[in-house]
């Protein structure tokens, strides 16, 4: 094992194995403390990253966070690996993959490197990279996938319309959806999170949507966010299935704390793929992450918490996802504690999952126990435009009234694609254009609720 | 089709309490709804950061012996930063507790929203007391900075077969003052959340106290009945509000 130390006038810091690197390395944040696994000061964190600049990526592929005996997503990321596509920076240690990817990377050399990139390498470089560096960086990653929509197309930027309900009551739903319609949002999926897991209320709530959309002609997808082994079996019982969801995480035993391991997940990816449901493409799958969620299972290994997201980045890319999605605050204060924190992950999540070849949406989200509030939301939102993030989440108002949680609204799609000039998926935008909610000049025109349902000939009855 | 149309819309909006239909000013909300918004967010800051009022709640508590004290999470920092140290007494208070043949002990503790606390809790504990007959219920315990599982401390020192923690749950936009109850059976540090069952939403507009008693002293005697708790204690009636405490990790 090689050492990792540095003398930094006069004191010599040293880590005993690449997982303490790593997480000395890691900018402060309330988790990694809270596993106490963060850097004792700030001089010691620059210890660190001055350790991991000099660090041959090679290293990498020699040591294991999480034992390869112990963990079936260390061996998913190990034996997946593509020697090949690693092969134009092997040489470079990570302080030299950072100004390689600011500097002479193109957009198709990035892309093709990105089998190349384990997890913990580019948690390494997010490491010592700046807020503008994660931007930068991320805006020249590209990752373009489809179903009914083509998403991550550069200038674009979707929207997942999130129409919960505390009750999943058809009605409500179908209301919310109307309105985030009427703001040009739902091209990234219709995805509702259920209050209640049954597959009854799952059917139910997938043929609502389904019917809405037929009726309409609105080229998108839909998804209930159910467990993966409900979706299963909503499949089996013959519901439209467009997209499976599941949480993911970046251990073996963390994903075991959410029911799910890869044999499961393989089974969902075909059992949907089989439903040739997608016009455009047959990207089937939705899945969500966030920093902390090992360690709230209990499943960390001492590992911090942006390279255990990472690695549920290893997870998502073997399943080929349309969406996955970063819930950066919904975790709370203890993993993530205030805007700084939450805005720093944000931008890193969207970044490594980019760069490892993932098409990254953020749920940029807080709680009311976190020190955030909608002003850092508007910054985080802004930043994430910047860096050319493949969609965001649309509740009306900003409130989820089921999940207790503020995320940002449709009104903040039409902010931030008229601020930056992003336009909603091509076949979602032709149809914005086709039921006339298009104002011909990129933005939406102000229609009220009702005026709007009658435009698109909605009766307002429900399914 | 368009004739009745207003009607239905109505009906529409009427289905969901979600902020839908708020108009727009260029692309930005209304005024009216922004500072709608800015106002609930305002409650729920306030109410995470108030205090448990514990001279009231002793003083309206005055049949019940009372015995005070606080988790070894200093403040309210150190409480949301670090939710082990919520779960742990302060040993100093450990010893004010004596062990007993308690059938039920009630455990107080501010949770996210002391404002839910201050204002549901003495009606709540009343109302539970009121319908447990011959039920030997140990001193009230009521602790700062707390959180759920700080009762499996409470209850294993007090002695109890079960203890029942009421607190006030993570404040959301449209309410900030919902109270959630609880219960574990056979209380001892160590034991996990698919050990307890939950009543959530307790307040006003939400689940009335005198329903959540109901449902919590039914709960109570199933729990001693069959000596257990958690998700093999799932009743239909309940089994809506454990689907939705599954969905976050309790306060």
């Amino acid at each position: 094992m090689p050492s990792y130390r540095t003398d930094l006038s006069g004191t010599r810091y040293s880590f005993r194995d690449l997982a303490h690197l790593l997480a000395a390395a890691t900018p402060r944040r309330s988790g990694d403390a809270l596993a106490g696994i963060a850097a004792a000061s700030d001089v010691e964190r620059m210890a660190a990253r001055f350790v991991l600049a000099d660090l041959p990526l090679a290293t990498f592929l020699q040591e294991s966070v999480v034992p390869y005996e112990e963990d079936e997503v260390t061996r998913l990321i190990l034996d997946r690996h593509d020697r090949a596509a690693f092969a134009p920076v092997a040489h470079l240690t990570i302080g030299g993959l950072r100004e390689w990817i600011l500097g002479k990377a193109t957009p198709a050399a990035l892309a093709a490197v990105a089998p190349g990139l384990t997890p913990e390498m580019a948690a390494a470089v997010s490491k010592i990279m700046r807020n503008q560096d994660l931007i930068a960086a991320a805006r020249k990653c590209r990752v373009v996938t489809a179903f009914r929509t083509t998403l991550g197309l550069p200038g674009r930027m979707a929207v997942r319309l999130q129409p919960n309900h505390p009750t999943d009551d058809p009605t409500g739903v179908a209301a919310a959806i109307l309105d985030g319609l009427l703001m040009g949002c739902g091209d990234a999926v219709i995805g509702i999170n259920p209050a209640t897991d049954s597959i009854d209320n799952i059917v139910t709530l997938l043929t609502l949507i389904d019917e809405l959309r037929q009726r309409f002609a609105i080229p998108t997808q839909s998804c209930v966010l159910s467990h993966v082994t409900s979706t299963i079996l909503a499949i089996e019982r013959g519901a439209p299935v467009d997209l499976t969801f599941q949480s993911v995480a970046g251990t073996e035993a963390a994903n075991r704390g959410f029911g799910v391991d890869l044999t499961l997940l393989r089974e969902a990816h075909e059992a949907t793929r089989s439903l040739q449901r997608g016009t455009v493409g047959d990207n089937v799958m939705y899945f969500e992450t966030g920093q902390g969620s090992a360690l709230s299972a209990d499943a960390h290994h001492g590992v911090d918490q942006q390279t255990l997201e990472c690695r549920a980045y290893a997870v998502a890319r073997e399943f080929s996802p349309l969406l996955v999605n970063s819930v950066v605050g919904f975790i709370g204060p203890e993993y993530l504690y205030d805007s700084k924190q939450i805005i720093r992950a944000g931008l890193e999540d969207h970044f490594c999952g980019k760069l490892l070849g993932l098409p990254m949406g953020v749920d940029v989200c807080y709680t009311n126990h976190a020190e955030a509030d909608q002003d850092d939301m508007d910054s985080l939102l802004t930043l994430l435009g910047v860096a050319g993030v493949n969609f965001v989440i649309g509740v009306p108002g900003a409130d989820d009234i089921m999940l207790n949680y503020q995320s940002t609204s449709f009104h903040d799609a039409l902010y931030v694609r008229r601020a930056l000039d992003l336009r909603p998926a091509p076949e979602f935008e032709a149809w914005l254009e086709a039921v006339e909610l298009s104002d011909g000049q990129g933005g939406i025109r102000p229609i009220g609720f009702d005026r709007g349902g009658m435009m698109l000939g909605w009766d307002g009855g429900v399914p | 089709m368009i004739d009745d149309s207003p009607v239905k819309y109505d009906a529409l909006r009427a289905a969901t309490a979600a902020r839908i239909a708020l108009g727009r000013a260029g692309d930005a909300l209304p005024t009216a709804p922004l500072l709608d918004f800015q106002l609930a967010h305002a409650r729920a800051r306030d109410a995470v950061y108030t205090e448990l009022d514990a001279d009231a709640i002793a003083a309206a508590l005055s049949g019940h012996e009372i015995v005070r004290m606080r988790s070894q999470a200093a403040d309210r920092g150190e409480y949301l930063r670090r939710p082990d140290l919520g779960r742990r007494v302060d040993p100093a208070g450990l010893v004010a507790l004596r062990p007993g043949d308690y059938d039920a002990a009630f455990v107080v503790a501010d949770g996210l929203s002391a404002m839910a606390v201050n204002r549901q809790a003495v009606a709540l504990v009343a109302a539970v007391c009121a319908l447990l007959g011959g039920w030997r219920v140990a001193p009230v315990v009521l602790v700062q900075q707390g959180r759920v599982a700080i009762g499996d401390e409470i209850g294993a020192a007090l002695g109890a077969s079960l203890v029942v923690v009421l607190l006030g749950e993570r404040p959301g936009l449209s309410a900030a003052d919902s109270l959630g109850a609880y219960l574990t059976w056979a209380p001892e540090p160590g034991r996990r959340d698919s050990e307890r069952n939950c009543i959530s939403n307790i307040r006003p507009g939400g689940l009335p106290i005198a329903t959540a008693a109901d449902q919590l002293a039914w709960l109570m005697r199933e729990a001693r009945s069959r000596r257990l708790s958690g998700i093999d204690l799932k009743e239909d009636r309940l089994s809506l509000l454990a689907a939705s405490a599954a969905i976050e990790r309790p306060p």
